[in-house]
């Protein structure tokens, strides 16, 4: 029990999708404008990297090495159409908001990374719980960065005003704003890191 | 009255809306390849020529294939398989012309498949209505050129900021690519100066 929930944590803080490997970073900075975008992109990414992780790691034992990585990117393209006509159909606002982005997914490099490293070469149990965990890593770091984004750059949180007045800096809701953000998140991280490292040596 | 129209999506898409600095795609290569100036050159160029031939072959498969039989929905697959061919083409010319670049670019020259840039422009020409156009080919040919050279201006000018980084004094916990994302923000807000502007 104690390896299954290993697996899931491992996507959210130790291999963290953006933070740490540093891959998936269009989707993460184009799309972190509001929290509720943030939200579908990450649930839409989360279901194609399960659906993919799931079929990958079933037919994992017929797949030809030399053609896997076309047969990789043909399944994550169809799990992408889907996730793009059902958005279409039920969500056409979010499918207005996110437009060329939900496409996008396709070349996602965090579902043909995981498809390639680890679906292909693990059980279905571990590819679906790696699959979850990933995909979670990736939703909290869009929701986090799309929080500051849009509580600077717009002065709401999920659409509600927060201080009545006051006027936002709209720099945060564009490109910049986007660089920035990611820029200092990511020197806060380091910055814990070298600290924790400190504090155990010191120990 | 074309030259007109040409000209304002080449300027649109090199500098108002420039792909990596406006509309933040291709980060992966932006970030990964813009340590060295020779290197940002050859991938800019390789990149250039993907989303130009892309642009063209994306716009006829939809045109001439996807259209008539009422598939639109299949427009990501057979562009991600097109665009997946043409790298698999340049790949094999640098590799062939230019050993030393072929090694310089390492992973990043196969990996122009998932540059979203590359996917983005397809899917942009299809979106920004030129298929009912009857220059509708070249227009977005224009495009997708246009968004190459801006993405390599984007990338020649981090290329040169960064190899001046690399001797600068920067605090332990920026290096990397701290600082590079705060100079690519920094960028960004210069380029945001274009938008606003009016060709004609």
């Amino acid at each position: 029990m104690n390896n299954y929930f290993k697996e899931i944590f491992k996507g959210v803080w130790e291999k963290n999708p953006t933070f740490v490997l540093g891959i998936g970073m269009c989707p993460t900075l184009a799309v972190s404008t509001s929290v509720s975008n943030a939200i579908w992109m990450g649930i839409a990414t989360t279901f194609v990297l399960l659906c993919s992780n799931i079929l990958i790691s079933t037919i994992r034992e017929y797949v030809p090495s030399h053609v896997r990585i076309p047969i990789f990117i043909t399944i994550i393209a169809s799990f992408v159409i889907i996730v793009e006509l059902t958005l279409k159909a039920y969500q056409p606002s979010v499918y207005k908001a996110l437009g060329i982005f939900i496409p996008l997914i396709v070349v996602n490099c965090i579902i043909l990374g995981r498809a390639e490293e680890f679906a292909s070469k693990n059980t279905i149990l571990h590819s679906i719980l790696d699959a979850i965990g990933m995909g979670l890593g990736f939703t909290l770091n869009l929701t986090v960065l799309s929080a500051i984004r849009e509580i600077l750059g717009a002065n709401k949180l999920l659409g509600y005003q927060l201080i009545p007045g006051m006027k936002p800096a709209l720099l945060m809701v564009l490109a910049p704003g986007a660089f920035f953000t990611l820029g200092l998140l990511l020197w806060g991280m380091n910055v814990i890191k070298a600290r924790a490292a400190l504090f155990k040596r010191t120990e | 009255m074309e030259i007109k129209i040409l000209f304002t999506i080449l300027i649109s898409t090199i500098f108002i809306n420039n792909y990596v600095l406006s509309r933040i795609l291709g980060l992966c290569p932006y970030l990964g390849v813009s340590k060295k100036l020779d290197s940002a050159i050859g991938m800019g160029l390789a990149v250039i020529f993907v989303m130009t031939m892309a642009s063209f072959f994306t716009f006829i498969i939809y045109k001439l294939l996807l259209l008539p039989y009422h598939v639109e929905y299949l427009r990501t697959i057979a562009f991600i398989i097109v665009i997946a061919t043409l790298v698999q083409f340049v790949e094999m010319i640098i590799a062939k012309i230019s050993p030393s670049l072929y090694q310089a670019l390492g992973i990043f020259l196969p990996l122009i498949t998932t540059n979203c840039a590359v996917l983005g422009v397809a899917v942009l020409n299809i979106d920004s209505g030129y298929i009912t156009q009857q220059y509708g080919l070249l227009y977005s040919v224009t495009q997708g050129f246009g968004g190459g050279v801006g993405f390599t201006l984007a990338l020649i000018i981090m290329a040169g900021i960064r190899e001046r980084l690399e001797l600068a004094f920067i605090p332990e916990n920026l290096k990397g690519l701290p600082i590079t994302f705060i100079t690519a923000g920094l960028m960004a807000i210069s380029f945001l100066g274009f938008s606003g502007m009016k060709l004609f």
